[in-house]
């Protein structure tokens, strides 16, 4: 996935999973930047006289079980998943990157010496450390992004730094370390930019798992709060009402599983677009 | 191979206690004093101070490290908050319950998987290839604890095919008495004929093995089916083509072995996901697993049995990828160099 990505640019969205996917994210992305004005009502708005109605023209999720119109919330609960996701993703790919694009670029005894902490934290399964980094921290939704993104930015370095290694060795490189130029300016003017491409591709890959991850810490309690619109968290919630009122579940899952699907649509469409090897003719 | 084995085991060791001093810093990052956590919070300050001397709190944090590897060798994982057992006893006791559970999802997941990502290859970008693609990738993206929560409500409270939770029915434990083997129920109602407690178990398996069973399953579909369509355009296969194969027989006769190669690496690489992803599995269906221990752990803090819990699953995750890859370096002597 290095060399090949750098030269080939998109080859036209050969796969329309791509096409699919990417769609798919933006109505869930317009759907959760337009909350305030989508939504029908406020997201906190408690109504415990039309608590756990069933979806109808005026309540078209229902209403929970304080009534609380379901559909504003699944909405709003875009904004906190998308948020995570992002900020995840972001944290993680900034540490990655650095670490392995140092280490890529160092070679010798620091390659080795980080190389074998990101084996530390692979060893753990991503869900496992979170949860227990979840437990040990605060429940909060800043919880849930450190948790997660300690867990994400191994996979990051990994790949950056043997994007790295292989610029490394290419002699405009070496003319630039001939010529003086300090080696952190040589990181950041040529060996960044040129070893970027894999990790934004695998990005794209991830967000699907970032969104899971961040949605079962949250059904476990240790994310979002209460009142806060989260989709894990207002699966938890609900699931004792599940045989009576089956909406206030159904609808939050099932925004978790579009969106996580729409992302790996993607994914998939991009990784098949951008490796040759497969491609379906 | 012996120099390949060396360096491999070498890593694995150096893993191994990264982890066991991770989990040690991240354990030391729980919020308030372990020692109010074990004496109480009327204790004198006396008792506090018995209690600090008692964990070694006053040392420095190098001889607590070596104090906390020197119990966790001798077998010493602590005791839990909780259930007053020591935690290592508590998980000989649930590990096996979860490995029952992710076994079946495993054994499900390959037999479901690998015939239709054969189905895919065959029929690609026609329309059993779409029809796998999209399921495989709902599959994958599937929140686990809502799905749980589905087939429970559908399949167990309102249609009643299925026992709602439990990993067998308790009343056989009075009529039909299980003996302990192996701890897995499953095996060692069979190895001792116990009908009654293997039937029941294996009813109570279907709904969580199923919920389990859905990532794997997703995985290996696409893996198998990426596989066969590339072992399809190499030139064996021109060559079987031109010899009158048909593309079906192409397949599975020459295509197949090779793509279950890299199917035995991800197993290895799922199962340990599966172990963590079932922990919200068994939550909701009250499966006597690792995952309900570990969650009933977290709501009660009960720190030694989290720790526990991580430490071992970290392990298991490290010997399968181990295991992994000395099979692969014994399949395939390319893997020796990389």
């Amino acid at each position: 996935m290095t060399a090949p990505v750098l030269r080939r640019p998109l080859p036209g969205f050969g796969d329309r999973f791509a096409v699919a996917g990417a769609l798919l994210i933006a109505l869930v992305v317009l759907a959760a930047l337009l909350a305030p004005w989508l939504a029908p009502y406020p997201a906190d708005e408690v109504d415990p006289v039309n608590a756990l109605l069933p979806p109808s023209g005026a309540h078209w999720f229902g209403t929970d079980q304080v009534g609380r119109d379901v559909f504003t919330r699944v909405l709003y609960g875009g904004r906190t998943s998308l948020s995570i996701a992002v900020a995840v993703l972001a944290v993680s790919a900034a540490a990655g990157v650095t670490l392995g694009v140092v280490a890529g670029y160092a070679g010798g005894w620091v390659r080795d010496v980080i190389m074998r902490v990101t084996d530390v934290f692979l060893a753990f399964p991503a869900l496992l450390l979170s949860l227990t980094l979840a437990v040990v921290l605060q429940p909060s939704v800043t919880t849930v992004v450190l948790a997660i993104a300690v867990t994400w930015w191994p996979w990051y370095a990994r790949l950056s730094a043997s994007a790295a290694a292989s610029i490394a060795g290419r002699p405009y490189v070496d003319a630039a370390r001939c010529l003086g130029v300090p080696a952190p300016l040589i990181i950041v003017r040529h060996v960044l930019p040129n070893s970027v491409t894999p990790v934004l591709v695998q990005l794209s890959l991830d967000a699907g798992g970032v969104i899971l991850t961040a949605a079962a810490l949250s059904y476990l309690g240790l994310g979002a709060q209460e009142p806060a619109a989260e989709w894990g968290l207002m699966v938890q919630q609900g699931q004792t009402l599940f045989t009576t009122n089956w909406w206030v579940v159904t609808f939050p899952g099932l925004a978790i599983l579009v969106t996580a699907f729409a992302f790996n649509v993607l994914g998939e469409g991009l990784r098949n677009a951008l490796d040759p090897r497969r491609i379906v003719k | 191979m012996a120099r390949y084995l060396i360096r491999r085991l070498g890593q694995t060791l150096l893993v191994v206690a990264g982890v066991v001093v991770l989990t040690f810093v991240i354990m030391r990052l729980v919020p308030g004093d372990p020692a109010v956590a074990y004496a109480g919070p009327k204790a004198t300050p006396e008792q506090l101070a018995e209690a600090r001397e008692r964990f070694g709190l006053d040392d420095p944090l190098w001889a607590q490290l070596g104090a906390y590897v020197r119990d966790l060798v001798t077998g010493d994982w602590g005791t839990s908050l909780r259930t007053r057992q020591p935690v290592l006893d508590d998980l000989s006791l649930a590990f096996p319950a979860s490995l029952e559970l992710v076994g079946a999802a495993l054994v499900l997941a390959v037999a479901v998987g690998v015939p239709v990502g054969v189905l895919a290859a065959r029929y690609k970008a026609k329309f059993p290839d779409f029809g796998v693609r999209v399921t495989s990738m709902l599959a994958v993206s599937v929140p686990v604890f809502w799905l749980a929560l589905a087939l429970q409500t559908v399949f167990a409270s309102n249609l009643g095919w299925f026992p709602i939770a439990g990993e067998y029915d308790d009343t056989l434990n009075t009529t039909s008495p299980l003996t302990l083997w192996t701890n897995i129920t499953i095996v060692d109602a069979l190895i001792t004929g116990n009908w009654p407690i293997f039937t029941s178990t294996l009813r109570h398996l279907v709904l969580p093995a199923l919920v389990v069973a859905a990532y794997p399953t997703g995985v290996i579909a696409q893996m198998v089916r990426a596989t066969l369509i590339e072992e399809a355009s190499q030139d064996h296969a021109r060559l079987e083509r031109a010899l009158g194969f048909r593309e079906t027989s192409i397949l599975t006769r020459f295509a197949l072995r090779p793509a279950l190669n890299p199917v035995l690496s991800l197993i290895a690489l799922v199962f340990a996901y599966a172990i963590v992803n079932g922990f919200l599995v068994e939550a909701v269906f009250n499966w006597p697993g690792l995952g309900r221990y570990a969650v009933n752990a977290i709501f009660s803090s009960d720190t030694p049995a989290i720790a526990g819990v991580t430490l071992l699953v970290a392990l298991v995750y490290v010997l399968a990828n181990l295991v992994v890859d000395l099979l692969q370096g014994v399949v395939d002597p390319r893997a020796r160099v990389r």
